[in-house]
Parts: structure tokens; sequence; C-alpha cells
């Protein structure tokens, strides 16, 4: 009796283990570190639908060297510390082969240093502040210089503002954004008297003093923005404030870094008509490769109004930028496709085509669009060509001198041009 | 002969199924745009210009609609206007000019000339007229230009303001001709004022023509007026210099004096919402003494109830309040007893319990709110009567939203306080809450009363998330934001002690509002919460403990 049940045990656990390393054998895992509830699930479930949906259409497609792809979804909760845990799960626990995820900075910071100790792969798909660099991340976000600096160039060249307020929630991207935008407005001619810096907690909902000073401040006689690093559903109330002051786009207009078709599908955009919003990627381009890709969207959602964003393009370019480097090197191995991501090209969605840059950021064009009161953008400004993304601002004394090279010689996130000395870290 | 070419016919039209849909397709729209042909086309001198408008790119039609403002008059008004607010579209088959409106929730298009409905057209026979926001500027001044004319005073004075700053010779000589036949007091006054900012800045003039001009504009508080003085002061002329100077001095005092009024009014404004979300919470936790960890998320209810109640009656939304108030008091205070009967009655008098339980049951509704409406944000809509502001003066003026959330909080206050002072409910209540088993012994049924107190606070907290669904967003994170602020409201005031609960709002408001500008919002914040720190060491029970029998 007791000889049976061993013997069923053993023919169980055979049973069950026998399959999986077939099953790993032809299969490739994708880890999804987004998080699915908490405060940011508002932005990130919509990335892991993303990658869900690209999974499945290269699967259609044959999937990857012969191999099915295999997503593994985990949940972060929009717990920063999580972050790291789960992504320290997807490596040595799924031997997951690379991971698409993060959106705030600091879950990214958070992941980083499990990335580098167990050599994985991430895709970072947000707009960001960049001053980091590392052998381990691809960051298809845009970087200040891709998104910030030609903003602050539209306004001063086509709408000739004079004064800027810098508006933004008390994190580190905004501060450092700020940080870099002030530098560079100064290196521009604005003196520091037209500069005003704002920053307000997350969730802030009274605007009223705020935007009482913000039209002071606008009210001189001088073209007076709003630059706005104003993060996630803050931003309602600030614009309804804005429209109860009685403050149009046309008086002062305001740019924003973290404001899309996303956020703008929850809220009564007829106060944001005007306003302004700078991305590499907006849903109303008119292009063959976007009409496809929202179409495809649309479908995966089963909702016709589903709506596309500027990281939702990110994740998208990365994703096949990662198919087709793995095709490249004949293997998911995180070095070898490391090197050959850099280099790697692939059709943006507004056309052109976007480059992996040696210090993992993308070459994107930059886009300037008004919102509408249907809550998408008309582009009225953007780049004739793309801009390859600054991992380390030259407007910033501390990293003036610094760049991020990931092939040989130099080999190196944070590399000093002046001493010549790779400092390690990123 | 005839059969054959029929055949063919219905055989090409099975092999090209394309070409027949997209045949049928165009037709009643031919058809549409036949019959309003006639009537929609634009008077025949600016024919040529219209049909630019529709060809032209976004960065060309400037000139296009300079040269439009030139040759032609009010009959203008209608184009810039739809322009401006982004309904103006053009057919693309026949590149006539049509008007987006919104009707009983339905988008509807007109003829910008014929005024006619055209219901057979679709969104996809139609391309918008692009506009950015230096159009809608320009379209702006082109219109007040022409209502300078308008039959309204009303209409004819917010247009003289408008232009106040773009003050071209045009425009001068038009008011110059207007000014001395100008039959309305106010109007004249403000067509008075832009004269004046003219001859302020005529360097031909004499001194004491300007200098005269300058102290018209000296009682002015509008913000163009102030601007032109200032580059007043930067000329070399030492009289005009000196003048513009004490005039905006003059200015200057004024306006700080309605910069205090309006942090005021924010302060007011954001002690009415903290006013709102604690006094809920003054009842089931300073009353009853339970630390209801889930007050928040029957704020949360209520604004969810205005998102549905809105959901329902799309085509009333400027009703839709009156509905969302009782229900919002029905919803969160249904949920109130519940919570009463099934989980607190249970750990009377074990307040750490009843914490966590409460802690708990916040994170359930939350994501219950999340699985049942997904955890992205719900738009709720303001009424029109909500919005805009009530402009006093140039520089003081009061958002209407804030103004009505005030009153509203004073008027929930006033109930609250009636009903616990002057029905059986609150006698009841007020005994239960001072002394628990005499009121049992007086035959008070304390289990009923418990469950009742719980529902009224929760209900109170369910109206406040039906004012808060006008100002911030409804999410289900929504009650988290203002839980900590609700307690710290009642602990600062007193717990127990509803007038406490109301002085201790606008106490709180007003030094959060005035701390703002000087200190920023994140550490205001903070000070704040320090002084509480502070004073609740130095008085433990509050602005106004409960003295006597009540305070044991």
């Amino acid at each position: 009796m007791k000889m049976k049940t061993l013997v069923s045990a053993i023919a169980l656990t055979g049973a069950t283990l026998i399959p999986l390393p077939s099953l790993a054998a032809d299969t490739i895992k994708v880890g999804v570190l987004h998080s699915l509830s908490g405060t940011m699930a508002i932005s990130e479930s919509t990335l892991k639908d993303t990658v869900l949906m690209l999974i499945k259409e290269q699967n259609a497609k044959g999937g990857l060297l012969g191999k099915k792809l295999v997503p593994v979804v985990v949940d972060p909760a929009s717990n920063w510390p999580l972050f790291a845990e789960k992504a320290r799960e997807l490596i040595s626990k799924d031997h997951v082969s690379v991971i698409f995820g993060c959106w705030t900075s600091v879950s990214r910071k958070s992941v980083l240093p499990v990335l580098e100790e167990l050599n994985g792969l991430m895709f970072y798909p947000v707009q960001f502040e960049g001053e980091e660099s590392s052998k381990n991340i691809f960051y298809t976000g845009a970087a200040p210089n891709q998104q910030a600096i030609p903003a602050v160039n539209y306004l001063i060249n086509d709408l000739g503002v004079k004064r800027f307020v810098l508006a933004g929630t008390d994190y580190v991207y905004p501060r450092t954004t700020n940080k870099i935008l002030e530098a560079y407005l100064k290196s521009k001619g604005i003196p520091a008297k037209d500069i005003m810096v704002n920053y307000t907690p997350f969730g802030q909902s009274d605007w009223q003093s705020i935007v009482s000073q913000i039209k002071k401040f606008g009210s001189q006689g001088v073209k007076t923005a709003v630059i706005s690093t104003i993060n996630g559903d803050a931003n309602v109330p600030f614009y309804k404030e804005l429209a109860n002051q009685g403050i149009s786009s046309e008086d002062i207009p305001v740019v924003a870094f973290s404001v899309g078709e996303q956020e703008l599908s929850g809220i009564d955009t007829k106060p944001l008509v005007g306003h302004l919003a700078a991305w590499n990627y907006f849903e109303s381009v008119d292009t063959p490769e976007n009409e496809k890709f929202i179409k495809e969207w649309k479908a995966y959602k089963h909702d016709p109004n589903a709506v596309t964003n500027d990281p939702m393009e990110a994740t998208y370019i990365g994703f096949n930028m990662w198919v087709d480097a793995v095709k490249k090197a004949g293997t998911t191995n995180v070095d070898a496709v490391e090197k050959a991501m850099i280099g790697q090209k692939f059709p943006n969605l507004t056309g052109g085509m976007a480059v992996m840059g040696k210090n993992h950021y993308l070459s994107k064009p930059v886009l300037i669009g008004e919102i509408q009161d249907d809550g998408q953008f008309e582009t009225v400004w953007q780049t004739d060509k793309t801009v390859p993304g600054d991992a380390w601002s030259n407007y910033l004394p501390s990293s003036k001198n610094i760049i991020a090279d990931w092939t040989s010689p130099i080999n190196c996130g944070h590399y000093n041009t002046v001493t010549k000395q790779c400092s390690g870290g990123n | 002969m005839r059969h054959l070419l029929a055949f063919c016919c219905c055989l090409l039209g099975l092999l090209l199924p394309l070409a027949h849909c997209a045949e049928t397709k165009q037709a009643p729209l031919a058809q549409g745009a036949e019959s309003n042909t006639t009537a929609n086309q634009p008077p025949a001198n600016i024919a040529p210009l219209v049909l630019d408008l529709t060809q032209a790119k976004l960065n060309k039609l400037l000139p296009i609609l300079k040269q439009l403002e030139a040759v032609s008059d009010e009959s203008m008004v209608p184009l810039f206007h739809a322009m401006m607010h982004g309904d103006l579209y053009f057919i693309k088959a026949n590149r006539q000019l049509v008007v987006a409106t919104e009707e009983s929730g339905q988008r509807l298009y007109k003829g910008l000339y014929s005024h006619v409905l055209m219901p057979s057209i679709s969104e996809d026979d139609l391309k918008k007229i692009r506009v950015n926001n230096r159009l809608r500027g320009y379209l702006r001044n082109a219109i007040a230009r022409v209502h300078l004319t308008a039959a309204s005073p009303d209409v004819r004075e917010a247009a003289v303001r408008e232009l106040l700053a773009h003050l071209d010779k045009d425009t001068i000589a038009t008011l110059e001709r207007l000014y001395p036949n100008e039959p309305n007091k106010k109007v004249k006054e403000t067509m008075g004022l832009a004269l004046a900012m003219n001859t302020a800045s005529q360097t031909n003039l004499p001194d004491s023509t300007r200098i005269a001009a300058i102290d018209r504009l000296s009682t002015s508080l509008e913000n163009d007026v102030r601007n032109k003085l200032t580059t007043l002061t930067y000329q070399d002329n030492p009289a005009i210099k000196s003048a513009a100077q004490t005039a905006l001095k003059h200015i200057a005092q004024r306006v700080e004096r309605f910069n205090f009024l309006n942090q005021l009014f924010f302060g007011l404004s954001l002690g009415s919402v903290l006013l709102l979300a604690s006094i809920g919470l003054a009842i089931t936790f300073g009353v009853m003494g339970v630390i209801n960890m889930a007050h928040g998320e029957m704020i949360m209810l209520g604004a969810y109830t205005t998102y549905v109640v809105q959901l329902m009656m799309p085509n009333y939304i400027d009703y839709s309040i009156w509905v969302a108030i009782p229900a919002a008091f029905l919803v969160s205070g249904s949920v109130g007893v519940l919570i009463e009967r099934l989980v607190i009655r249970h750990l009377h008098g074990r307040p750490l319990e009843t914490l966590l339980a409460t802690f708990g049951i916040s994170l359930i509704l939350q994501q219950l709110v999340r699985t049942i409406f997904s955890p992205l944000n719900r738009q709720v809509s303001s009424p029109s009567w909500m919005s805009g502001s009530w402009e006093i003066n140039p520089v003081f003026s009061l958002t209407l939203n804030r103004l009505y959330i005030l009153a509203f909080s004073l008027l929930v206050f006033l109930v609250l306080v009636m009903v616990l002072k002057k029905t059986s409910l609150g006698l009841n209540v007020r005994a239960v809450s001072q002394n628990r088993n005499m009121a049992k012994a007086m035959g008070v049924r304390t289990a009923w009363v418990d469950a009742m107190t719980f529902g009224l606070g929760s209900g109170i907290a369910g109206i406040a998330g039906v004012a808060l669904s006008q100002l911030t967003n409804v999410g289900p994170n929504l009650g988290q934001d203002y839980i900590i602020n609700s307690f710290m409201v009642v602990v600062f005031g007193g717990v127990g002690n509803l007038l406490g609960t109301l002085v201790a709002a606008f106490s709180l408001g007003i030094a959060t509002k005035f701390l703002e500008p000087v200190t920023g919002a994140v550490l205001s914040a903070i000070l704040v919460l320090v002084f509480i720190i502070l004073f609740i060491q130095k008085r433990p029970k509050g602005l106004f403990p409960q003295k006597g029998r009540a305070a044991e």
C-alpha cells in the first residue's frame, strides 16, 4: 500500500515535471511589470494590454525563433519596493527573457539594481527626466531634449513667450526636468525674475491660490506660458480652475508633458481646448501605420472608444525592436540581444524611423499639439527630423560632460568626456 | 437588349460590391447637399475667400481671415464665432461650410448660411476647419471689433474691454467716432478709458493732456491699463513718468485690498470643502466615538452616485445635482447603516478593532468600485450654472462653483444642527452620546439610535461627495485624499462639538490659503499639520472641549 502510493506519487511528479522542460524549450517568456491596482493602475494597465496585444500578434505571425511567446504578467500594485521584488521573481523564478515595465521614475530606480545584479533586460516606455543609462535598460520614452526643450523652443520662437511658469508635482521627474528647463531658459537669456517655479503634492485638488498666482504672474503685459509637469489626475482640477478663473489658452497657454489621450479620455475637455502638449506621438497623426495600430487596438479592446497614446507607441517600438534584435542575435541571451539592439531601426507610427542609440535612448520626432474638444490633439508643430535622445542633459552643470555609450571602447553609462573616466554607476 | 443591360448591371453590381457600396453611400449625401446648395452659399463677394478657407493650411489661414474681415461686416460673426469654438466644418464633396451644434446630446450639423439642419450629413462626410491659439486670439478680437456697434450694451462693453490690449489705429478711430454718441454710461466709461490709454501714450500731445489722461487711468483696475502705465514709467519724460508712477501706486493699493479679499475667499472655500468632508465624521466620530476609517469611502460613494445619476439623465445635467443630493444621501446612508449593523455594533467599546475593521472596509469598498467602474476616473460634468465666475471687478472675481459649495456647506451644517437640536432623533442621539446606559434605562432604543446616527453621518458624507465631484476627480482614491483632513478638523475643533468643527474647518482653510503663496503648497500642508500637533499637545480636547458630565 505504502509502496503503491510512493510509486503513484513519483509517477505524478514525473508527469508534472516532464512536460515542463519541453514547454520551456519551445516558448520564450516575456515579463510584464505594470501596476494593475493602486494609483498608477489608471495609466499602467493600458500598457499591460498593449504588450499582450503585441505578443498575440507576434504569435499569430509564427512566434519568434520558431517559439511561441508567453506573457508572464505580475502586479506590482503601484508599490515601489514591490516592483523590485516582482522583477526579481520574473528573472530568477520565471526566467523571462525580457521585461516590459514601469511607469514612474521611482519604480524604475527601484528595479534597476535588480536588473543589473541578475543581468535582466527591461524596456521602459515612458517620457522621463533622463540622467540615467543602464546596460540592462532600453529607454523608449522621451528624454527631456525630446520633449521639454523642443516645447520651450516652440513657445519662445512661435508664440513669443517671455515669461515662464514651471508648475509640477513634487517628485523626481518634475524637479529634474524643471532644473534642466531653468538652466536652458537662462541660457536663452530669460532672467530669473521671469521664471516662476511651483510644486504641488500628488493629487492636489485645490488650485485656487496657485492659479490666481499664475494669473497675476501672467498679466504683466508680457506673453506668459505655463510648462506643466503636473502628474496624473491633479491635472483635471488644475485646468478646471484655469477655466473658472477666466484664463484661456490664448492668454496663458499651458504646455503639459504628462497629459495624453488616455488622461483626456475620462474628463470634460471643454476647459482644456487650445492648451498644448508635447509628445512623440499623437493618436490623430494620419499615417497608414498609425491607422492600422489604432484599428488593431480598438479590436483588441473590443471598445470603439479606446484611445492610443505616446507610451503605447513607445511600447510598440520597443517590443518590435526587441523582436528584431532577437532575430538578429538568434538567441534571447541578454548580452547578445543588448548588442544587437544598438542601431536597430523601426518605423515610428507617426512617420520616419526610430533608431536605438548607443546610449540606449531612441531617436524620435517631437510633436506639439493643441487639445481639441474631442480629447484628441491637433499637431501644430513638429521637428523636421528625428531627435536622438540625450541621456545626460547638456544644460545641467553636473552632467554637462557626461555621455553614455554602450559600445566599445567606452562601454559605460556614465562616461566623463573630459577626464575620460567611467565612474561606474549610472 | 434592355434585359441584357439590366443583367449586366446586376452582374457588375455583384462583382463590384465595393464600388456599389460607395455609390449608394454617396447618393444621399449628394442629394442632401443638392437640396441645400441654393441656400447654403456665402455672399458672392466673399465666396472665393471662403473657398480658400477650406483649402489653406493652418499657418496660411490668418491672412485669409484678415481679408474676410476687411471685405465684409457683421455677417462674418457667425463664421468667426463657429471657427473660434472649433465648430466649423466643410463638406468634403462640395466645400460648403457647416456648423456643428449639440442638441439634446446629439451632434447635428447646420448650414452656415442656410441655417438649415442637414440630417443626412455624418462626420465622415466632413472635414474640420482647424484652428489654433493664434487664430483664436485673432478671431476673438475680430468679433470684438464688430461687436463695438452691437445692440446690447453688455456686448459692447465686453468688446471694448477685449480690445483694450489691442488698440490699433483703426480701433481708436472707430472708438473716437462712437464715443460721443454712446448712450450707455458704462460703455461710454470703458470707451473713455480706451481713449485715455491712447492719449496717454501719444508723445506729440502736450504733457498736461497726457497727465490728465493718466489721472483718468488711475481709477481703473483693468489689467491692460496697468500694463500701459508700466510701459509709461519707462519713458524719458519726467513729468509723465512720475504721474504714471503715482497712478500705479494708487492702483496697487486697491489691488492689494482685493487680493486680500480674494485670498479670504479661497480660504473660506477650502474651509467649506473641509467642513463638508468632516461634518459627517463629526457625528460618527465626534458624537458616537467610532473611529470610522471608511468615512472617506462614504464620500466617494456619494461622488459615484452623482456620476451614475448623470449617466441616467444625460440630457438634464443642469438638474442632475438636485437628484444626486438625495440619492447620494440614501446610498451612503444605507451603506453606513449596513456597516454599523454588520460590523461596528459587534465591536462596541473596542476602538482599536473598530479602526482596523473600518480600514478593511474602506479597502474593500475601494476595490469594489474599481471592479464595477474600472480603476479609471469617471467624468462628472458641471451644470452650466455652476461654471464660470462672478466678476465683481477686473481683479476680484468669485468662481461660481466654489461660491455655491460654500453656501451649500453652511446650509448642510445648519440643517444638521437643527436635526440634532429639534427632532426626536436628535434628542435620542444626544442622549445616547452623553450617557448610553441612562438613555437605555429611559427606554431609548440605543441600537436603533446607533444605526441611525451612523447612517446620518455617512449620508452627509455622501452629500459631501456630490459637492466634491464638482471640484475634484471622481475615482476610487477620492476618499483617501480627504480622510486625514477630516480627522484633523474634527480633532482640532473638539470631539463631539459641531460648532467646533465649523470653526476648525474655516480656520484651517483660511490659514492654509494665506500660507500657500508664501511657502508653497507642500510646505503649507506640513506647517498646518505641525501646528495642529502642537495645539493638541497643549489642548488635547481641541478648540471647544465638551464640559460637564458629557465630557466623561
